[in-house]
């Protein structure tokens, strides 16, 4: 049954992609959303049934066939669905089938055949996604891994006839590919050490082997690569560079990358190797200094960026960077919290900045937009339900799962983590207010576009599309999001909202449900099938336990914190309103002053012109002029060329000898005849 | 069986001959019936295969015919599982080369389809040969058809691409041929009589000073033919003056006789050499990967992209026989059946796009993606296919070697890996430029898409390509046990060459 989870999607893919050009929109739009809904039907009820097994034996395993078999490596295409796999799935295709159903309306300005292709594109996204998250061994893991590349290639590429969208849809598959390349290291690494790649066998070796406290051994430097690995994937310090740029793709796809899919993969993989990435502490460490660096980096971006999309990329690539700040702590549980909460808001932020570009016939820069809180009512009130949440405002969900994250930092002994994720959270809340504030509210700006009382049809083109759409009039005001996209709005609001209720903390009277749920995943168990008797004993991941036997000194201290990360919330909320409300010019004076710090935040430290200038440019030129134009031309074929002409021009002086001239002849007898003598004489 | 397998694409072309066709009137039935013949072909191999019994890890199907028995010449041909899959990938091609020329070839049409099966009777010789002697005759035979296949209906600098491609290979091949007549001698002072018979020579012990000469010899002719670097300056030459039938046959198969030389020659007749010479070619093997993947990058050919493209995975096939460990071999024969698929493909479908445009600069496409959706799709699983996306066929083997080469010296896997980076930068920016943007030229606009004739091999390889990927045991599993057979053989020599040293 668990092979239907990604096939569903799989089928929906191939039904797109061979017939869709011969479907309408209407048909090739159901079949895709069908197929999701499907998939997360029987996900629900997979789910459903690992619930009702007891905690420690909640484990699914769906062997398809033998995939590879060389030699002592035996690869099965097997799925598992174990608690960490549950929470993955319920998101992807809970999430994934709010921004199909979205995307229905969202993308119907393309022709039919387009149509088809982008919904043939997003199943196949989900597919991959699921059989990444079902994947019961690493190899399995990695078809899903580059599969979501390949699917963010073609998605983000999607308008393919604008240059920098093909640019970022390929700059996104390169980058991935690097961190693949350490991913595919660190398999082999793991395979030659333990001779197995199936997730719960590593697990259960390694819980039988010393933590390698203070030494680089074998298991730091599988993880180490893999860490690397999810780098790209999950767009972290210093593989981000893709993810800003993947904006590029419809805003929808956006949504799927950011919240249900693709750059949650890193953050899951640290989960399913909990086991391992706890005996090496040296790479934890590691894990939780980028994720703080790139939380931060990110946040500071993400202050001064003037694309609604960017800036919400940007906030996904801080976001991601306190979740691997929680899996460097240790607190498995806590950032996968945060990963499912942030799916919610995350997607209702993209899907509400979609709603926002659809309504402004593709103007995304927000300084042309303002005072839209009126004309888009929906999406004005879904979107603020979503930067509150991302903001951490007390009782909406962002507020626990980042809370948690900050509380275990703390209470790990990492002060200065703790700090730089607080600085991080405050920053999260000044951007994402600044961003409601100059896109719904004060005056309304732009150039007449799409503005109230206009009252032509304007050649509507979607975002970055170059076709004109043929006399599609969009009617002569701003319109909210339609009954399609409402309707995913509104259920991610709901979700940003309650989200964040099955995890509340003891210290708030609550039962942490969420982390009891997810504990078994994290360490090794004797349950999972195939393998032979587990180790019990596991240093991590008791959080369930833990937490029942909370002190009270602890709990005030998690209050504490509480306390602090509201304050700051609330601080960065207000201050984004003194700025951004009252006294604009503050924002502009503080450019002003610090144009120096605001060009190299604007252009978002220089790092892809870091990277041009001093990798791909060099390749490009070494490559062209001394590998090829110089050595493969020239000392090689030269050399071929060389002998050639060597021989031929040997053979031509050769030839002038023969000059059948008696005399030459005779003088030269001579000459010779002088020499030989002198040589015997002269010696 | 075998021999019907070389015999039925050589009559074919024997029967091409009888037709008339001065005029070139009959070019239909000159088609058709070399499409036939080729067809027919396949499915011999096919038959092979089904008959083929995998447990088996000795030669089947062995058929032995004395031939000069003075010097104990034998007509003696069979197939293993390495052998086999290479004549199955012969057979599968030929035909889907023979349809790529319909379109395209319209000169000397009597004379191109009997060099084209001639080609393919000799590869398939090559392949069954099991006697150094017939082998020799078949690898040589090989060159002549090739050699006007590019020299007549290749395009402007043809002929001094026929040449360099003569010259390369034959150079190689001259110290080949002195290397068997050498191995034959050495065969008559052991045992009193001379012989060519592969498994006698198996059976020779041969004192490992001479082995390293002899394994030089044998393994310069292969090198030079798979391309290893550096002698691969051939290659570029010989790929972008060929017409297309000539690039996806010499890509998809001749390539192959290198790497499959090195398995079947090189490494068991003489393992000790071998041993001691493997991490050389490994490290030749290794620059290649790197070194054909960025001067692909740079090339504004696409044939010469796809050619040096073959540059860096035919080093991951010579990376994972250098490993000499079960993942290793098994990962690249697989390898060199994915790499005759997809890299056949890429030739296949560039050279449709310069039928229809007569250039094959990169720099003049652009924006095809709207103007040839189903071309575009194609071209883009078999990239897709060639940089080694799991699910289709070039992921088993570079992960198979990759494996392999990482048991046997982490470096060499570290190093190739880069590969697997270049080839995404260098297959997308192509695909991008040649596919995405904005139509630029005025010409492109009109493009047609896939004809049907087009459509059939286009399908054909695709589908191969996802098979490979996802059933990939339907070859592993034939392959293993001769596979493993090999590995011992050279292990067990390696162990004897420790001992010997050692005391």
């Amino acid at each position: 049954m668990l092979a239907l989870i990604p096939l569903f999607p799989f089928i929906g893919f191939l039904i797109n992609a061979t017939m869709g050009r011969r479907l309408s929109k209407g048909l090739s739009g159901a079949v895709a959303c069908a197929a999701i809904i499907a998939s997360f039907a029987v996900a629900v009820m997979s789910v459903l049934q690992i619930a009702g097994m007891p905690a420690d034996a909640r484990v699914l395993e769906q062997v398809v066939y033998t995939w590879i078999a060389s030699g002592d490596l035996s690869l099965d295409m097997t799925f598992r669905l174990d608690p960490l796999g549950a929470v993955m799935i319920l998101v992807i295709t809970g999430i994934g089938s709010l921004i199909h159903i979205y995307s229905t309306a969202y993308m119907h300005d393309e022709i039919d055949s387009e149509f088809a292709r982008y919904f043939s594109y997003l199943n196949l996204f989900a597919a991959f996604m699921l059989v990444l998250v079902l994947g019961a061994n690493f190899v399995v893991m990695f078809v899903g891994w580059e599969g979501v590349g390949l699917c963010s290639y073609l998605l983000i590429g999607f308008w393919f006839k604008k240059q920098s969208a093909s640019d970022a849809g390929k700059k996104a598959f390169v980058v991935n590919r690097i961190g693949d390349y350490a991913f595919v290291l660190g398999m082999l690494f793991l395979f030659t050490q333990f001779g197995t790649l199936d997730f719960a066998r590593l697990a259960t070796i390694a819980s039988a082997m010393p933590v390698e406290e203070g030494v680089f051994g074998a298991i730091s430097i599988a993880t180490l690569l893999l860490f690397i690995g999810a780098t790209g994937k999950s767009a972290q310090i210093p593989l981000y560079t893709w993810l800003p740029d993947a904006m590029e793709g419809p805003t929808p796809v956006s949504a799927l990358i950011h919240a249900a899919t693709m750059v949650t993969a890193g953050v899951y993989m640290i989960g399913r190797n909990a086991v391992l990435f706890s005996h090496a502490p040296e790479t934890l460490f590691i894990v939780a200094v980028i994720g703080a660096a790139t939380a931060l980096m990110a946040g500071t971006i993400g202050l001064v960026q003037n694309d609604i999309k960017r800036v919400l990329a940007y906030s996904t690539v801080s976001q991601l960077g306190l979740m691997f700040l929680a899996m460097g702590v240790g607190a498995f549980g806590a950032g996968i919290f945060h990963l499912y909460t942030h799916a919610f808001f995350k997607a209702l932020l993209f899907l509400g900045s979609g709603a926002v570009i659809h309504a402004l016939h593709g103007e995304q820069d927000i300084r042309n937009m303002g005072g839209l809180k009126k004309f888009l009512p929906v999406t004005y009130w879904t979107f603020l339900i979503g930067s509150l949440a991302i903001a951490g405002v007390p009782f909406l969900s962002g507020f626990f799962s980042k809370d948690e994250i900050l509380y275990e930092t703390f209470h790990e002994g990492h002060t200065m983590l703790w700090l730089v994720g607080a600085i991080t959270s405050f920053l999260t809340a000044t951007y994402m207010f600044r961003l409601v504030f100059l896109t719904f509210h004060g005056e309304r700006k732009g150039s007449g576009i799409g503005d109230q009382g206009s009252g032509h049809d304007h050649g509507h083109a979607d975002p970055g599309s170059l076709i004109p759409d043929p006399g599609h009039a969009h009617g002569s005001h701003l319109h909210d999001a339609p009954p399609a996209m409402a309707l995913a709005l509104i259920v991610l609001a709901i979700g940003s909202v309650l989200a964040g209720y099955i995890g509340v903390p003891h210290a708030l009277g609550g039962h942490n449900q969420l982390a009891a749920w997810l504990a078994p995943s994290f360490q090794a168990s004797a349950a999972a099938p195939g393998v032979g008797g587990g180790a019990e004993l596991f240093p991590q991941a008791e959080a369930a336990e833990e937490a029942e036997v909370i002190s009270e000194e602890e709990a005030a201290l998690e209050l504490t914190l509480m306390g602090v990360s509201s304050a700051i919330a609330i601080g960065g909320i207000l201050l984004a309103a003194f700025i951004w409300l009252k006294r604009r010019s503050i924002a502009d004076g503080m450019a002003h002053r610090f144009g120096g710090l605001h060009r190299l935040l604007l252009n978002k430290y220089y790092v892809d012109e870091m990277y041009d200038a001093t990798v791909v440019n060099p390749i490009h030129v070494v490559s062209r002029d001394a590998l090829w134009r110089g050595f493969d031309v020239r000392v090689v074929d030269g050399a071929v060329n060389g002998t050639a002409a060597i021989v031929a021009a040997g053979s031509n002086l050769l030839r002038r000898l023969q000059t059948g001239s008696v005399r030459a002849y005779a003088s030269s007898m001579f000459v010779g005849v002088v020499v030989i003598l002198g040589y015997y004489l002269w010696r | 069986m075998l021999t019907l397998s070389w015999l039925l694409p050589l009559a074919g072309a024997l029967l091409v001959m009888l037709v008339p066709n001065a005029d070139g009137r009959r070019d239909g039935v000159i088609r058709w019936l070399s499409l036939a013949a080729a067809v027919a072909t396949f499915g011999v191999t096919m038959a092979i295969w089904f008959g083929f019994d995998s447990e088996s890890a000795s030669f089947q199907f062995v058929e032995r015919v004395p031939w000069i028995p003075a010097f104990g010449i034998d007509y003696f041909i069979g197939v293993d599982g390495i052998s086999l899959l290479l004549v199955v990938l012969t057979g599968f091609l030929t035909p889907i080369a023979l349809l790529s020329s319909w379109g395209s070839i319209n000169r000397k049409v009597k004379e191109f389809s009997i060099f084209m099966l001639a080609l393919e009777a000799a590869m398939i010789g090559v392949f069954l040969s099991l006697d150094l002697f017939l082998f020799y005759v078949f690898w040589d035979a090989m060159l002549i058809p090739m050699y006007f296949l590019i020299g007549i209906w290749g395009y402007d600098q043809r002929v001094y691409a026929a040449i360099k491609f003569m010259l390369y290979t034959m150079a190689g091949s001259v110290l080949m041929l002195i290397a068997i007549l050498g191995l034959a001698y050495l065969h008559s002072s052991a045992t009193g009589a001379y012989s060519f018979d592969l498994l006698k020579l198996y059976a020779l012990d041969i004192a490992p000073q001479t082995q390293m000469w002899f394994f030089l010899a044998f393994t310069l002719a292969f090198a030079i033919k798979v391309p290893l670097f550096p002698f691969h300056t051939w290659l570029p030459d010989a790929h972008v003056q060929a017409p297309t039938a000539g690039s996806v046959i010499l890509a998809g198969v001749l390539l192959k006789m290198g790497t499959y030389g090195l398995l079947r020659f090189s490494f068991p007749l003489f393992p000790e050499a071998a041993t001691y010479f493997a991490p050389w070619l490994a490290v030749l093997a290794v620059v290649g990967i790197v070194y054909g993947a960025l001067v692909a990058m740079v090339q504004p050919d696409m044939k010469k992209l796809v050619a040096y493209s073959s540059v860096s995975h035919l080093g991951f096939v010579v990376l994972g026989i250098c490993a000499m460990n079960v993942q290793g071999v098994q990962g690249a024969v697989y390898q060199m059946l994915a790499h005759g698929v997809s890299t056949g493909g890429l030739f296949l479908i560039v050279g449709m796009l310069s039928d229809r445009r007569h250039t094959r600069l990169i720099s003049e496409f652009g924006g095809l993606k709207a103007v040839a959706p189903k071309l575009t799709a194609a071209f883009l699983i078999i990239t897709l296919a060639s940089i080694g996306l799991p699910g289709l066929n070039g992921f088993i083997g570079e992960f198979l070697i990759l494996l392999g080469a990482f048991r046997w010296d982490p470096r060499f896997a570290v190093v190739a890996g880069l590969g697997v980076i270049l080839s995404a930068v260098y297959m997308l920016w192509m695909f991008q430029r040649v596919f995405y943007g904005p139509v630029t030229h005025a010409e492109n606009a009109t493009m047609r898409d896939l004809v049907p004739r087009e459509w059939v091999s286009v399908v054909a390889l695709c589908g191969i390509a996802l098979v490979m990927g996802i059933l990939p045991s339907l070859f592993l599993r034939p392959m293993e046990a001769s596979v493993e057979a090999l590995v011992q053989r050279v292990q067990t020599a390696q162990t004897l060459r420790v001992q010997r040293t050692e005391p």
